[in-house]
C-alpha cells in the first residue's frame, strides 16, 4: 500500500476517529471519578511538597541558593512537577498480570488496532480531566511557596510539546516493563528496581544538577530525564534555545527506540499468551 | 467494657490465624525483603544527597536524621502490618455488604473490625527502622539513658494509637462515601512528610502534619526522646491529644456505624 491511496486515507481517518472516541470516553469516564482523582492527586502532590521544604530549608541554610536553584527555583521547579507528574501517569506495569490472568487481553486482540493504541488514547485523555483538576492544585502551591518563573513564548511552547514527549517515552517504556509479565508473574521486584532508579536518575527526586556528578553519567545514556527532569526545565528552569532542540530531538530519538523495542518485544510476547477467560 | 484477660486473647487469637496463613507463602517474605532493603537504599541516597550540600537541616545533625528515618521505617511497617490492612479490609467489607457478618458478632464492633488482620511480612520494615535507629544512636555518641528509652517507648506507642484513631476516622468516611481505595495513596503519600522532623515544615503545613495527621506525634517526637531532644511537656501533650483522639474517633466511629444500612439484601 503506497502512501496516499484512498486505502491509506481510510486508515489514518479511522485512527484519527478511533483515538478521537477513546479520549472522550476517558473524559467522561474519569470525570464521574473526579473526588477519588482529587483525593488521588492530593496524596500525590505531597511528594513534591516535601522535596521543595527540604530543598528550601538547604538553600536557605547555604545562604539563600544551592547549585545556583534559590527557594523560587525550587518551587517553580517542583510546582511544574506536579503537572509533568500528571503527564506521566500511564498504564502501570503492575495491571498487566490482570489483564493476561482475567483475559482482558483478549478482547483487546480482537480489534483491529495494536492494544498500545488504546492505553496511549484511553489515558490521553485522562489528562484532559487532570489538568483541569489540577490547576487549582498549582494555585495554591504558587500563593504558598512563590515560585519564580521566567518563561518565554517559545519555553510555552517547547513545553507543551515535551510534556507529551514524556507521556509517550514512559508510556513505552512501561509497556516494555509490563510485557515481561507474559514470561513471568514475579515481576514486583524488578519493577521496584526499576522505579527506584528512575526516581534517582531523572529529575523526580532533584533537579540533576544537584546530583554528583558521576551519577550524570547514567542519567545522560537512560531515558528517564527525558520523561521528567527535562520538560520541568524548559519551564522552570534557563534553558538556551538550542539546548531546548536538543531535548526534543533526544525524546524523539527515544520514543523511536521504545516504539522499535515495543514492536519487536510484542511479536515474541504475545506468542506467549494463551487466550483465558470469556 | 469487658474485663481485659478478653480484650487481649482475641487480638492474640487473629494474630496466630494470619501469621498461620501468611506462613503459607514464604516467597512474600523475600519480595518484602527485596522492596525494605530498596527503600532503604533509596532513603539513605536522599539523606546523602541533603547532607552532600549542607552540614545541617534546620538545626537537625546527620545522626539525629538518620533517627528520625528509623523511627519513620519502623512506624511505617507496623501501620502496614497492623493497621492498613485492617481498615482496608472495612472498606472493602462495607462496600460488598459483607460488614454484617462482622457486626453480627457478639463482640464490640471496633475492637473486631481493628483485629481481624494483621500481616506478618511487614514486620520486615520494623525490624529494618530498628537497626537503622540503633545505628543513628549509637552514631549520635550521647548514652540513652533509662529516661530517654522510656521517653521513646512511651512516645511510639502514644504516636501508634494517633495513627490508629486518625486511619479509622479517615476510614470512617466509607459509610457516606463508598469508594475509599485511595485512601491508601492519599495516606501513603502524606505519611512521607514524616521522614523530615515536622519542625523543618512552614506554618500551616507543621500544624497540619501535627494535629491533622499525628506525624509529629508519631515520628518526630520518638526520634527526639532517643537523641536527648525531648521536653517533657510534648510527651505530657502528647498523652494529652492520644486520649482526647481515642474518645472522639471512637465516638465519630459508632455515630458512622448508625449510617451503615446492611447492603448484603
Amino acid at each position: 500500500m503506497s502512501l496516499g491511496t484512498p486505502a491509506h486515507a481510510g486508515r489514518i481517518r479511522g485512527m484519527w476517529d478511533f483515538y478521537l472516541t477513546v479520549m472522550r470516553t476517558a473524559v467522561v469516564e474519569q470525570f464521574q471519578y473526579r473526588a477519588a482523582n482529587y483525593a488521588y492527586m492530593i496524596g500525590m502532590v505531597a511528594e513534591p511538597v516535601i522535596y521543595l521544604v527540604v530543598w528550601s530549608t538547604v538553600a536557605e541554610a547555604q545562604g539563600g541558593e544551592v547549585a545556583g536553584f534559590t527557594p523560587g527555583d525550587f518551587a517553580a521547579y517542583y510546582i511544574v512537577w506536579t503537572l509533568v507528574r500528571n503527564m506521566n501517569i500511564v498504564f502501570t506495569p503492575y495491571g498487566w498480570e490482570q489483564r493476561i490472568r482475567e483475559g482482558h487481553l483478549s478482547g483487546m486482540l480482537l480489534r483491529p488496532v495494536h492494544p498500545l493504541h488504546y492505553d496511549i488514547a484511553y489515558f490521553a485523555g485522562w489528562k484532559v480531566v487532570a489538568i483541569v483538576l489540577w490547576v487549582p492544585i498549582a494555585v495554591v502551591l504558587s500563593i504558598g511557596f512563590r515560585p519564580t518563573f521566567d518563561v518565554s513564548v517559545l519555553d510555552a511552547a517547547a513545553f507543551f510539546f515535551a510534556i507529551w514527549g514524556a507521556y509517550l517515552i514512559r508510556t513505552l517504556f512501561l509497556w516494555l516493563l509490563g510485557m515481561i509479565t507474559f514470561w513471568t508473574t514475579r515481576v514486583s521486584a524488578l519493577y521496584e528496581l526499576y522505579f527506584t532508579a528512575e526516581l534517582l536518575l531523572s529529575g523526580r527526586l532533584v533537579p540533576l544538577v544537584l546530583m554528583p556528578a558521576w551519577v550524570l553519567v547514567f542519567a545522560d545514556v537512560l531515558p528517564f530525564r527525558w520523561t521528567f527532569g527535562f520538560p520541568i526545565e524548559v519551564l522552570a528552569a534557563d534553558l538556551s534555545p538550542a539546548e531546548v532542540g536538543q531535548g526534543l530531538a533526544m525524546q524523539a530519538l527515544w520514543i523511536a527506540v521504545g516504539a522499535v523495542l515495543v514492536a519487536v518485544v510484542w511479536r515474541f510476547a504475545i506468542r506467549r499468551y494463551s487466550a483465558v477467560g470469556n | 467494657m469487658r474485663p481485659a484477660p478478653r480484650l487481649l486473647s482475641l487480638p492474640w487469637l487473629f494474630f496466630r490465624i494470619n501469621a498461620l496463613n501468611e506462613l503459607q507463602y514464604r516467597v512474600n517474605f523475600f519480595m518484602q525483603l527485596i522492596q525494605s532493603v530498596l527503600a532503604l537504599f533509596t532513603a539513605l541516597a536522599v539523606l546523602a544527597l541533603v547532607f552532600s550540600h549542607t552540614e545541617e537541616l534546620a538545626g537537625w545533625s546527620p545522626p539525629e536524621l538518620l533517627a528520625v528515618m528509623g523511627v519513620h521505617i519502623a512506624v511505617g511497617g507496623l501501620i502496614r502490618m497492623a493497621i492498613q490492612p485492617n481498615m482496608l479490609r472495612l472498606i472493602e467489607d462495607v462496600r460488598e455488604g459483607t460488614l454484617d457478618y462482622a457486626l453480627t458478632k457478639p463482640e464490640d464492633a471496633q475492637l473486631l473490625l481493628s483485629i481481624r488482620e494483621f500481616r506478618i511480612w511487614q514486620s520486615i520494615d520494623v525490624l529494618v527502622g530498628a537497626l537503622v535507629l540503633a545505628t543513628a544512636v549509637r552514631w549520635h555518641g550521647e548514652a540513652v539513658g533509662i529516661g530517654g528509652a522510656l521517653g521513646f517507648a512511651a512516645a511510639v506507642v502514644l504516636g501508634a494509637v494517633m495513627i490508629y484513631c486518625f486511619w479509622l476516622a479517615l476510614t470512617s468516611g466509607v459509610f457516606w462515601i463508598v469508594r475509599m481505595e485511595f485512601i491508601v495513596e492519599l495516606f501513603d503519600g502524606v505519611y512521607q512528610a514524616g521522614r523530615w522532623p515536622v519542625t523543618i515544615y512552614p506554618g500551616l503545613l507543621r500544624v497540619a502534619f501535627t494535629f491533622l495527621v499525628p506525624l509529629a506525634f508519631a515520628v518526630t517526637v520518638p526520634a527526639e526522646a532517643l537523641t536527648g531532644r525531648l521536653a517533657w511537656d510534648t510527651l505530657l501533650a502528647a498523652a494529652t491529644f492520644a486520649a482526647f483522639l481515642v474518645v472522639a474517633t471512637r465516638a465519630l466511629f459508632r455515630f458512622a456505624l448508625r449510617h451503615y444500612s446492611g447492603a448484603s439484601a
